[in-house]
């Protein structure tokens, strides 16, 4: 296990490639899920107010 | 089966489809994900050395290479669509596809740049097909800061359809930057791709990494699109009446 992210001295680098990766397309779907629901809200608010 | 394609460039019927759609290529994604990262790092041997394990950073960066260039095609492709048959949906879902592309642009140049951190001994190289990419990750970006900077969508779709085909020239000189016919005019650093020399696992590896990426484009391009759709039609009946926004009462 220890080797294994050791990666041969490379590890570092190895794993911020992948960490990097990572982060960036699950922080994509978390801002485009985010953005989403904001647009839902501000239509429904536009709803409550054509309504009243 | 008579199905008529132009039922669904209505984005009235489009978006409940967009919307049933990203789960499945969420999960195949993760699924192929997932095996292609297992395969890459216990199926493959280390075929250098023990000390050049950082070979396995292939996986992301060549996924991640091939979704920058095929979905710039891609959007290219939703923008002829647009200008040609002039569909309000083909332009969104070129504008949906555009970040998700970017994205994939960056992470390739950044894995890149650790890859040749620990390889060539530099983080970054003016060397042509690193150049090149850099400038697709510009051209990614010049589309969407035109696309904003244009207050009416109508316009903003056209002109920046426009700049997207134009920069379509990049995706060829990226390609030929390090498969040129003459080796010898090849002054890249960066090493020629060479699928066939590549070991079998490895390749399977990579190849399973990349249709992981291209489901994930799909997933996360139906969810941007959905959003585009209802901030563009937020005027419409259909709209207002979706039961996600409170209609249908």
């Amino acid at each position: 296990m220890k080797e294994f992210i050791y990666a041969g001295g490379y590890g570092l680098y190895l794993w911020s490639a992948f960490a990097v990766t990572a982060v960036l397309m699950v922080g994509e779907v978390v801002v485009e899920r985010r953005l989403f629901k904001k647009v839902l809200a501000r239509l429904k608010r536009i709803k409550r107010m054509e309504q009243a | 089966m008579n199905l008529n394609w132009f039922t669904y460039s209505a984005p009235i019927n489009f978006y409940p489809l967009a919307g049933r759609m990203i789960t499945p290529f969420a999960l195949l994604a993760v699924l192929l994900i997932g095996i292609g990262l297992y395969w890459g790092f216990f199926q493959t041997p280390d075929i250098l050395s023990e000390q050049k394990q950082y070979y396995r950073i292939i996986f992301p960066h060549v996924a991640a290479a091939w979704m920058s260039m095929w979905l710039y095609i891609v959007m290219v492709g939703w923008a002829l669509l647009g200008l040609v048959f002039n569909t309000r949906l083909s332009f969104m879902m070129a504008a949906a596809t555009a970040p998700t592309g970017a994205l994939f642009t960056f992470i390739a140049l950044v894995t890149g740049a650790v890859w040749g951190k620990t390889s060539w001994g530099t983080w970054w190289d003016w060397d042509p097909r690193l150049t090149s990419e850099l400038i697709l990750l510009f051209l990614y970006a010049g589309y969407m800061a035109l696309q904003s900077a244009i207050e009416d969508t109508r316009r903003s779709d056209r002109a920046s359809a426009i700049l997207a085909i134009v920069g379509l020239v990049c995706v060829p000189v990226i390609f030929w930057s390090i498969n040129c016919p003459d080796p010898n005019q090849c002054a890249s650093l960066h090493q020629q791709s060479s699928l066939e020399h590549v070991e079998s696992n490895i390749l399977i590896a990579m190849l399973l990494t990349a249709l992981g990426f291209w489901m994930y484009s799909f997933a996360v391009i139906f969810m941007r699109v959905r959003r585009i759709i209802l901030e563009r039609e937020r005027q419409t009946s259909w709209v207002a009446e979706l039961p996600e926004v409170g209609g249908g009462l």
